[in-house]
């Protein structure tokens, strides 16, 4: 089974990459962008056959190392 | 003073800060390997500064769960002094001793000068070699060193007299100019609620030696050595 988490910056708190990608997108003429917001996306092979366990297993591993919790929210999708 | 200085794989000023320590202290530092999981006798622990773990994930983030980690932890919630510089600030913050976080600095690039720091809290045992308000030069090297918290615990920082260091112009100025990172409320260092764990972005051990330049760092080093014995 195969985890897939999303880390995300809350909302708030400020996001210099984001906003260097949103100006440079202004330069190049997409100017319908309202906002940039960058995250991580991080893959996980799991050994876990049971879906219930393998979430709970990875939002252990998020909220203990794979996410600051302190600035960043994370999502969880698991894929058979 | 027996000082002990974790060196994590990536670390690089470990040797700079075990040089201060000697000088101050008249005794050399013990150097520890991250994956060791005892300290030796420590009287002060020093988290240097660096890239430990080539700053993967989040800087500080993988070293924070190194083995003498939570050895670190233990002895700094019983009190041991615990002086964390730029990435062991971020180490520091990633294991929970510092409240907050360090995000990418708000220009983005890798900011490497000296820069002025007003000292708002001269009653700790790292800056009482201060005076109240002092305005003292010291160099910043880093990419994340843009302190952010929320707003309760900004206040509780303030309310607590947390703050030690804010980035000031020369005449001790805080404003958004004197600001090289965007950190909130200009904060360059904090220490914890006990007071007994500092975290620093600038590095006091690159300006300690008059053949640095200057030794407006050497204050630290010295106050921590005459209380430490």
């Amino acid at each position: 089974m195969k985890a897939r988490v999303h880390i995300t910056l809350k909302d708030g708190v400020l996001d210099p990459q984001g906003k260097a990608i949103h100006n440079a997108l202004g330069a190049l003429g997409f100017g319908g962008v309202n906002d940039v917001r960058q995250g991580k996306y991080i893959e996980l092979d799991l050994a876990a056959a049971d879906p219930e366990a393998a979430r709970a297993e990875v939002d252990a591993m998020c909220s203990k190392l794979l996410a600051n919790t302190v600035i960043e929210n994370y999502a969880i999708e698991l894929v058979e | 003073m027996q000082a002990s200085v974790i060196v994590f794989p990536g670390s690089n000023c470990d040797r700079d800060v075990k040089v201060a320590l000697a000088e101050s202290a008249g005794r050399e530092p013990t150097m520890v390997w991250h994956g060791d999981s005892e300290l030796p006798k420590s009287d002060l622990i020093v988290l240097p500064g660096g890239f430990a773990y080539g700053d993967y994930l989040r800087c500080g983030a993988i070293a924070a769960h190194s083995p003498i980690m939570r050895e670190v932890v233990r002895k700094a919630e019983g009190g041991t002094p615990v002086l964390a510089i730029c990435n062991g600030f971020q180490v520091a913050i990633e294991s929970g001793l510092l409240p907050g976080a360090l995000i990418s600095n708000a220009n983005l690039k890798y900011i490497c000068k000296d820069v002025h720091l007003r000292v708002e809290n001269v009653h700790t045992c790292f800056t009482a070699g201060y005076d109240e308000d002092e305005v003292i030069r010291i160099p910043i090297a880093h990419h994340d060193g843009n302190y952010v918290a929320d707003d309760d615990t900004v206040a509780e920082l303030e309310d607590e007299n947390r703050i030690v260091f804010r980035y000031s112009g020369p005449d001790g100025t805080v404003d958004d100019e004197a600001n090289p990172n965007g950190s909130r409320g200009n904060i360059a260092g904090i220490v914890n609620k006990a007071g007994n764990v500092l975290g620093m972005m600038p590095h006091p051990e690159r300006l300690s030696d008059p053949v640095h330049g200057g030794t407006d760092g050497r204050p630290i080093f010295d106050t921590l050595a005459g209380s430490l014995g």
